[in-house]
């Protein structure tokens, strides 16, 4: 029997009225990789930030190698042998790998020896783990790849002997995800723990020796990966049985009711973002637009959303010009015209997230009746309908006078959805709808997507996650450095053939 | 590190009655060493405070009318203050709202009484906005912090405002730059006359009817925030200016609406001091009030009942400080300016100082007593 390297023993944790982590207890053994799943608020991220000393269990213990541990910060966690990898990178952009590798344990005031040894040992590092990466690269022209292998370099040079990774392949094209499980198999051969957390159960059955599955914060069940399936997994963080593959009756395409020539948009440092895009959406369509973060979606949206200046060609939304060079609609008459947005990123644009969720529900909106009269808000029309509207989309928990930050990412979706679903728009522009979102979530996000179609509106799907590309839309385009490099109409498409045109190579 | 505290875990009136009062208490025993190092009495002193705070109702009545004062540039800054804008300049906005009520009473003060008042008042929140609004812009449309431009309006305000005392509208029958008294029909009813009115003999206090101007202005200003569309959408772009775009709300417009409405109230300050107490524009009558609004809207987390226990909190200690320095010869009028500077470090700049000890303190205390 193998001692195991890592022991939680009745873990629980708590916000507020929320327990996050309720007598959690999970072993993680030596050079295994442990894969930790399960929807959105289901407690990983809290489990893994009290094993990375962020947060303090209210009860409960942490043993590493049989000690029972004190982890009061991420200082005595490093300590100890742990190191994360977080979903958005702590890197200092303007500053090299090494620069940033040695950040806050540079041990020198003036640069000469230690910095030298740093170099050695990492260059070591680097070789035994095939990272491949220059030290003396500056983060910013490094690709989201390469950032987190620096996150992971930062990791072992300080010593991690236990590596948790938190949704590491969110930002990932399909090949750099194929890299990226190299690497982690090479650390694990050398002996390294991995604790992987993820909501993608493909990532779990290709990589993992053992996972856990968390529900509602509690452990929902161990297994070993080759003793179980996709299936069981599902059903277990779900707590019912899941439908992994989409149900979408034929297309019944109408009108072109959306319509974007010869687009030009630059971004806040007026760097062109979009070039000369086109394209048009029909009614009852859902146009999927893949392409790797950062490759000019992100002003594309704001463009067609209203938000953000055209440089040169013209939106059209039903014949008539939205947007050109000259003048755009903002959000407000866009609205008012049918469009809806669910913007790429929910906590900064689409939720103000120390407002109420009831004030969340109605943002955007709160102008127009029944919500205000002659600009006075009417407090029990926004309940009423903020506790509908929660019921339907199944926002939990139900509580419309609670913080917004206080909901899972998951949830906190759901409201942004309920609110630019509910009111039927003709056409609606979507940004990665599911990212960071559970399971459960998603199945439910891409079911309401699939019935705004079958109800004739036109879609927009942007996303970066390639299989729900593939899966919702009826006709793909991909983005790569603000160009449409590729169009094709999902039939018998694979990821491969996306991945290279998001990759650049045609 | 310092320990994170779950802040969904810390109830209401731990962040605001429990660490506020931590922090006053703390502020107090400051200004306590410095009163001891000046060769008096701390306790001698609290009672002196208290005394002259509450202890007649003449000085009971001037705490109020600093209360007053207090209300309207707390106000004015804590409406600002939602939309994420620092307006430093309720001292500048409130001197023009004073020539504002001024205008008003002395040009149009042969119209029936209400009806002048209600000018009066229109006046002061009217020349109060427009001093907010340059700085306003400037913010919106070309970038300029409101901190820095509203700080220059204050000395602007000072110079324009020494420069129409002495050259255009000097009362011309004497020296010092005032301004000719306003008709005495139309000031305020003093609290001495509604006392007398009830048949109860005071003597003089500046206490006017100003003070119910200052409370149905600040459910105005709750309403205005919590309850209306304008007060939604500049929340929302203090909050986060991004999501606020998004929504289709223009952040410009919202700069410009917060700040004429903070400057409208801090002018409304003119009306205290100018129907109600000098019944004419002197040099300088906003006398820092402005100023100590921030500290009163810090203190108050910038809600109007807050506030409204700040602005007495300040009274007291205005007046309080005033009967101190008064019997007390080691304690100057500037000693009394150095405690409410502790306590504006205290409740203002050092606000977080103990907080996460305290809230993690009463979140340790109420969960062990939920386990027993």
């Amino acid at each position: 029997m193998v001692s195991p390297i890592l022991e939680l023993s009745n873990i629980n944790k708590s916000f507020g009225h929320v327990q996050a982590n309720k007598e959690v207890s999970l072993a993680i053994n030596k050079g295994t990789i442990h894969g930790i799943i399960g929807e959105n608020g289901a407690g990983k991220s809290t489990l893994m930030s009290i094993v990375y000393g962020f947060y303090q269990a209210d009860s409960g213990t942490i043993s590493i190698n049989g000690n029972i541990v004190n982890l009061k910060s991420p200082r005595d966690s490093i300590e100890s042998g742990i190191g994360m990898v977080h979903q958005h990178f702590m890197l200092v952009e303007n500053f090299s790998v090494l620069e940033n590798i040695i950040l806050g344990f540079e041990g020198e005031i003036v640069f000469g020896k230690k910095l030298d040894e740093a170099k050695k040992n990492l260059l070591n590092l680097c070789e035994t783990y095939k990272l491949n990466i220059d030290l003396n690269s500056i983060i910013s022209d490094l690709s989201v790849g390469f950032r987190q292998r620096v996150e992971i370099l930062k990791a072992l040079y300080r010593g991690a002997e236990i590596l948790i990774l938190d949704e590491p392949t969110g930002v990932l094209t399909p090949q750099e995800v194929d890299e990226l499980f190299k690497i982690l198999r090479s650390l694990q051969q050398e002996g390294k723990t991995i604790v992987l957390i993820t909501h993608k159960l493909n990532e779990i059955m290709d990589l993992t020796s053992n996972v856990t599955v968390m529900r509602q914060g509690e452990i929902a069940g161990h297994k070993k990966t080759q003793l179980t399936n996709k299936e069981e997994l599902a059903e277990m963080m779900v707590g019912r049985s899941v439908l992994l593959r989409i149900n979408k009756s034929p297309l019944k395409k109408g009108d072109v009711v959306f319509r974007v020539n010869n687009l030009q948009v630059k971004d806040d440092l007026d760097v062109l973002r979009v070039k000369n895009v086109n394209f048009e959406i029909n009614e009852g369509e859902i146009l999927g637009l893949a392409g790797v973060t950062g490759n000019g979606q992100t002003e594309l949206l704001e463009a067609l959303s209203g938000i953000r200046k055209v440089e040169s060609g013209e939106i059209q939304l039903f014949e008539e010009t939205i947007s050109d060079k000259n003048n755009f609609l903002n959000p407000k008459d866009l609205k008012e015209k049918g469009l809806a947005h669910v913007p790429e990123d929910r906590q900064r644009m689409g939720l103000i997230t120390n407002f109420k969720a009831n004030e969340n529900l109605i943002f955007g909106y709160h102008h127009q009746q029944p919500f205000s009269k002659s600009s006075v808000l009417v407090e029990s029309e926004i309940l009423s309908y903020s506790k509908k509207v929660m019921n339907d989309y199944d926002v939990r928990p139900q509580a419309p006078n609670l913080i917004t930050s206080n909901f899972s990412g998951g949830n906190q979706q759901k409201i942004i959805l309920s609110r630019e679903l509910n009111k039927n728009p003709k056409v609606l522009l979507v940004g990665q709808p599911t990212r960071g979102v559970d399971i459960g979530a998603i199945e439910f996000i891409h079911q309401r997507l699939i019935d705004m179609r079958d109800k004739g509106a036109a879609i927009l799907l942007v996303s970066v996650e390639l299989e729900e590309v593939l899966s919702l839309s009826d006709r793909i385009v991909v983005m790569f450095d603000g160009k449409i490099v590729g169009e094709k109409v999902n039939q018998n498409v694979t990821d491969r053939e996306i991945g290279l045109l998001m990759a650049g190579i045609s | 590190m310092a320990t994170l505290v779950d802040k969904s875990k810390v109830p209401w009136w731990v962040s605001n009655l429990i660490v506020p009062l931590i922090n006053l208490i703390l502020a107090l025993f400051v200004s306590g060493l410095f009163i001891f190092i000046a060769g008096e009495n701390p306790i001698q002193a609290v009672k002196l405070i208290i005394y002259g705070s509450f202890g007649y109702i003449e000085g009971f009545a001037y705490t109020l009318y600093y209360t007053t004062n207090f209300i309207f540039t707390g106000l004015a800054f804590a409406v600002a203050f939602h939309c994420r804008l620092f307006n430093i300049g309720g001292e500048g906005q409130a001197y023009l709202g004073g020539l504002g009520v001024f205008l008003v009473a002395f040009h149009l003060g042969f119209l029936p009484l209400p009806i002048v008042w209600l000018l009066a008042i229109a006046g002061s929140a009217l020349f109060g906005a427009a001093w907010a609004f340059i700085p306003a812009y400037l913010q919106a449309y070309r970038g300029s912090h409101v901190v820095i431009t509203t700080i220059m309006f204050n000395f602007i305000a000072s110079a324009l405002m020494v420069y129409l005392l002495v050259d255009v509208i000097r009362d011309t029958n004497q020296m010092g730059p005032q301004t000719a008294s306003v008709a005495k029909e139309l000031w305020f009813p003093m609290f001495k006359d509604i006392a007398q009115f009830f048949g109860i003999k005071i003597r003089y206090s500046p206490l006017n009817i100003s003070f119910f101007l200052a409370i149905i202005v600040s459910f105005l200003v709750w309403f205005l925030i919590w309850r209306t569309k304008w007060g939604y959408e500049m929340r929302a772009v203090g909050h986060n200016t991004r999501a606020a775009v998004y929504a289709g709300i223009s952040p410009n417009r919202n700069i410009i609406i917060a700040m004429l409405i903070s400057g409208a109230l801090a002018g409304m300050l003119g009306v205290n001091e100018i129907l109600g107490v000098h019944h004419r524009v002197i040099v300088n009558f906003p006398a820092g009030y402005g100023f100590t609004g921030i500290a009163v809207a810090l203190m108050g987390r910038n809600h109007p009942i807050g506030i409204f226990l700040g602005a007495f909190l300040f009274g007291i200690l205005y007046q309080g400080g005033s009967e101190v320095t008064f019997d007390m010869p080691n304690i100057s009028r500037y000693m009394f300016v150095a405690v409410q500077g502790v306590i504006i470090l205290f409740s203002g700049a050092l606000e977080n100082l103990f907080r996460p000890q305290i809230e993690s303190f009463f979140v340790k205390r109420l969960n062990e007593e939920k386990v027993v």
